[in-house]
């Protein structure tokens, strides 16, 4: 073997995090199979069923809804939901496993990488996979014709906002759980809930005033308001600052206590 | 006990899978209790929202809410997906991950056993679950006549040929990464059967393969049931679920003494 | 490699090093001292404090207290530099089973943020030193338990580490897989690369380690050569007499059976499955117990080996 020692050996310039990350992609890259063809043509499926098939039913009863068609209504929604779904997936097995069961991430510890980086290095993969899978979510809205301001240009930003503010403190939640067990709960209680009732399939006003409230405090709601809002581009500036601001509040806390529990996770 | 509620298939050995697929879950009751709330919020949100915005359906030449058509749909689609999760994501972490049915076989127990005891887990859940989606459905109001109770057996028929199937395709699950296909064929079958829409929606050749799917021949004898309205196509549809669920268990057996047995 | 000699500073100083998790004490202030170039040995059975000491000394987990410095670096501060220089073989593969053998590599390579070009020929020459050139292609969930050792054991040595650390590099494997393992470690530690290995093989302890502690209940208890060790503690040859009356459940039945072998030897050890004679001539002893009228079912003389050296101060077997 030849060649002077790796650490004099000149350096690729990555820094740490960004190494993490370029490992997450290269095991997408070898082992992604199905996926990117469901990031395709599940949008589609989801729109012709729920917009097309039931919105003809709605356009017949009710005609518009929320002063548009359930199609332009239903688009943004489901490319919000879909952005929670990915945040969702992508953080609680997967984080899980590597650490406990395939213990991948203790491996990464013992290189230069501190548990800081691999935090930051999974969730900046998230966010990847989650610009990607919304730039193709907000094509096909575009080709059902669901789309109607320049605005739209920002869906994919609301998706990776989406998916990090979720994914975030659920990473932190693997990186502390000892066993997958609650996961399944929280799909049950949270991420199904929130998919049938942030004002995902109807407006909010379908509701008792007195129960509006409740919505509200979904994150998933302020994602599906946000998305929404970039498909018609009508929107209020102060009502666009609330929801991007819950979003973005849910990652950072999520990101400084993440940090902190990847640490004590895969250092002791 | 929940374990009695199951009913006895095959050998008697096979409820040692059922007992000891309990014995994990029981140290998550949460996740069980969390079953009977999935009907709940979907039937909830379609009865607050949907129905308003899609109005009365006619069905069999009697007009019923929207909520009231989609439900036995719903309750299809729960049969299916608790079937395929229960055995494609339980059996596959099994069969792979933890290894567990090495140390069972390494028992008087054997394949045949390990595959009826897990159908025979899936259809003591699917039991539970459409038991409480029905009592969702009553108390929604969206049950119109009390023949909706025989749905019951019809949804357990559902749970058992899914369970089949998903055992089937579990033993051609190489990585978590296949997931993502049977999601792909899971979706679009939950989506066209015409769960959300009546069939009639569809041009007349699309219709004729939505027939074909076993998600669409559940939800109509459902819907059927639910509404009391008979015929002798119900017979041709529970025909129709059976030889579904036979030729995934014949399958899987198959495939399942080849895995375990090499 | 280039050839590091057995001189120079200290590669590894460990001062009263401690790790407590909550109340429990894993490693209980231990001093140890790894000179370049060296093979050093942490031996003792299970629950030792074998790998808690190996992750601290892997910079990976902190010292509860004490001093450790690594290259003469401190952990606390200077972590990914000190691992950048280090490869670390755990007791478990931690591989991307899904991967190729290639990737795994690769993967790791960037980790340590190796220009592709290098990792490309470093990986080519790893795969074909650990013997696995003809699976470069395939994944890793379809190799065997040997060979996942080896690519662990090749991907420890990307960033060609001036340390390598292995715990417990052979447990589990078959003869011929440790043989070979043991084969490409001592041709690592002939290219001057330091190694740091836990086990509680003995043979393996004898085979690799220049040096080595005795480690039990997270303290060290002796420290030497493996042929130090041996001198100091036991005698030059065992005889290992086995009964098969065992008619009050051990082999110290027959009453004074016991009392009349330790006459015989300067030490005596009872097992639950046989009795081991400390002596310094074998032979000489076991035609005496013949002599004497006592008759083992069977009887085996042999040298000395770590093993009686670990009996004889923790007054244990390592592997129970």
């Amino acid at each position: 073997m030849s060649g002077p020692p790796a650490h004099l050996a000149p350096v690729g310039g990555w820094s740490r995090w960004q190494r993490s990350w370029w490992y997450h992609a290269v095991v997408y890259a070898q082992t992604w199979r199905g996926s990117v063809v469901g990031a395709v043509v599940l949008p589609f499926l989801f729109l012709l069923a729920m917009g097309v098939g039931v919105g003809h039913l709605v356009a017949h009863h009710h005609g518009k809804v929320g002063g548009q068609s359930y199609l332009d209504f239903l688009a943004p929604s489901l490319l919000a939901t879909t952005a929670m779904q990915l945040g969702s997936d992508e953080s609680l097995w997967p984080v899980l496993g590597a650490i406990k069961w395939v213990r991948t991430y203790h491996a990464a510890a013992a290189t230069p990488l501190e548990p800081e980086d691999v935090f930051v290095g999974k969730l900046s993969w998230v966010l990847t996979r989650a610009l990607a899978t919304s730039i193709i979510y907000t094509a096909v809205i575009g080709i059902f014709g669901a789309l109607h301001s320049w605005w739209a240009l920002t869906l994919p930003l609301v998706g990776g906002l989406v998916a990090v503010a979720f994914a975030a403190p659920l990473i932190t939640w693997a990186a502390r759980a000892q066993s997958d067990g609650p996961f399944v709960t929280y799909y049950r209680f949270a991420t199904v809930p929130m998919f049938l009732f942030s004002a995902t399939f109807y407006p909010v006003s379908a509701y008792p005033a007195a129960l509006r409230p409740l919505v509200q405090i979904a994150p998933l709601y302020h994602g599906v308001a946000l998305a929404r809002a970039a498909a018609s581009g009508h929107a209020q500036l102060g009502a666009i600052a609330a929801h991007v601001s819950v979003l973005a509040a849910m990652g950072a806390v999520g990101v400084v206590l993440g940090r902190r529990a990847m640490r004590r996770r895969l250092v002791d | 006990m929940l374990t009695r509620l199951v009913p006895v298939i095959g050998s008697r050995r096979a409820r040692h899978i059922v007992e000891r697929n309990f014995e994990v879950y029981r140290s998550q009751w949460l996740m069980l209790i969390s079953g009977f709330f999935e009907p709940l919020f979907y039937l909830l949100s379609i009865g607050i929202g949907l129905n308003k915005l899609v109005g009365n359906l006619t069905v069999g030449g009697r007009v019923v809410s929207y909520a009231a058509f989609v439900a036995p749909g719903m309750l299809a689609t729960s049969m299916m997906n608790g079937a395929v999760i229960d055995t494609i994501m339980n059996v596959f972490f099994r069969l792979k991950i933890t290894h567990s049915y090495d140390s069972i076989l390494a028992t008087p127990l054997d394949v045949n056993d390990v595959a009826l005891g897990e159908i025979g887990w899936a259809t003591g859940r699917a039991a539970i679950y459409s038991a409480s989606f029905i009592v969702c459905m009553i108390l929604l109001g969206d049950a119109p006549s009390w023949w909706v109770l025989l749905c019951w057996p019809a949804a357990l028929l559902t749970g058992v040929a899914f369970a089949g199937v998903g055992l089937a395709s579990c033993t051609f699950v190489r990585s978590w990464q296949d997931f993502d296909m049977i999601t792909l064929v899971q979706l679009p079958i939950f989506l066209f059967s015409a769960t959300f829409f009546p069939i009639t929606l569809y041009p007349r050749w699309l219709g004729a393969l939505v027939q074909l799917s076993p998600l669409y021949q559940s939800a109509a004898l459902l819907r059927g049931l639910s509404l009391g309205q008979f015929s002798g196509v119900m017979v041709l549809r529970a025909g129709y679920l059976v030889v579904f669920g036979l030729v995934g268990l014949s399958v899987a057996a198959r495939r399942f003494a080849r895995i375990l047995t090499p | 490699m280039s050839e590091r000699g057995q001189g120079g500073a200290p590669v590894v100083v460990a001062r009263g090093l401690t790790k407590r998790f909550g109340e429990f004490a894993a490693v209980r202030g231990i001093d140890v001292t790894v000179r370049p170039g060296e093979s050093f040995g942490f031996l003792g059975p299970n629950g030792a404090g074998k790998t808690s000491t190996m992750r601290m000394v892997s910079a990976v987990s902190r010292p509860s207290a004490g001093e450790l410095t690594i290259f003469g670096l401190d952990p606390r501060t200077h972590g990914p530099e000190i691992r950048a220089r280090l490869g670390v073989v755990p007791q478990e593969d931690t591989l991307e089973l899904e991967l190729s053998v290639r990737w795994n590599l690769e993967i790791f390579g960037r980790y340590f943020d190796l220009p592709r070009a290098l990792i490309r020929q470093r990986t080519q020459e790893l795969l074909e030193f650990v013997q696995l050139a003809d699976r470069a292609d395939s994944r890793v969930d379809d190799l065997s338990g040997g060979m996942r050792r080896r690519l662990t054991i090749a991907r420890a040595l990307i960033n060609q580490p001036e340390i390598l650390i292995l715990d417990e590099p052979t447990t589990g494997l078959d003869p011929q897989a440790r043989h070979l393992v043991w084969d490409r470690l001592y041709r690592l530690k002939r290219e001057g690369v330091t190694l740091i290995i836990t086990t509680h093989y003995m043979d393996e302890a004898e085979q690799l380690c220049d040096r080595l502690v005795v480690m039990d209940h997270g303290t060290i208890v002796a420290e030497g050569t493996p042929r130090e060790l041996i001198d100091a503690h036991s005698t030059r040859e065992v005889v290992e007499l086995r009964f098969d009356d065992d008619g009050d459940g051990d082999a110290s039945g027959d009453g004074g059976r016991v009392a009349r072998l330790g006459d015989l030897a300067e030490r005596v050890e009872v097992l639950p499955d046989r009795v081991l004679l400390y002596v310094d001539d074998g032979d000489d002893v076991l035609s005496t117990v013949h002599r004497e009228g006592i008759v083992p079912a069977s009887a085996l003389v042999r040298r000395s080996s770590l093993e009686d050296v670990f009996l004889r101060l923790t007054g244990r077997t390592l592997v129970e």
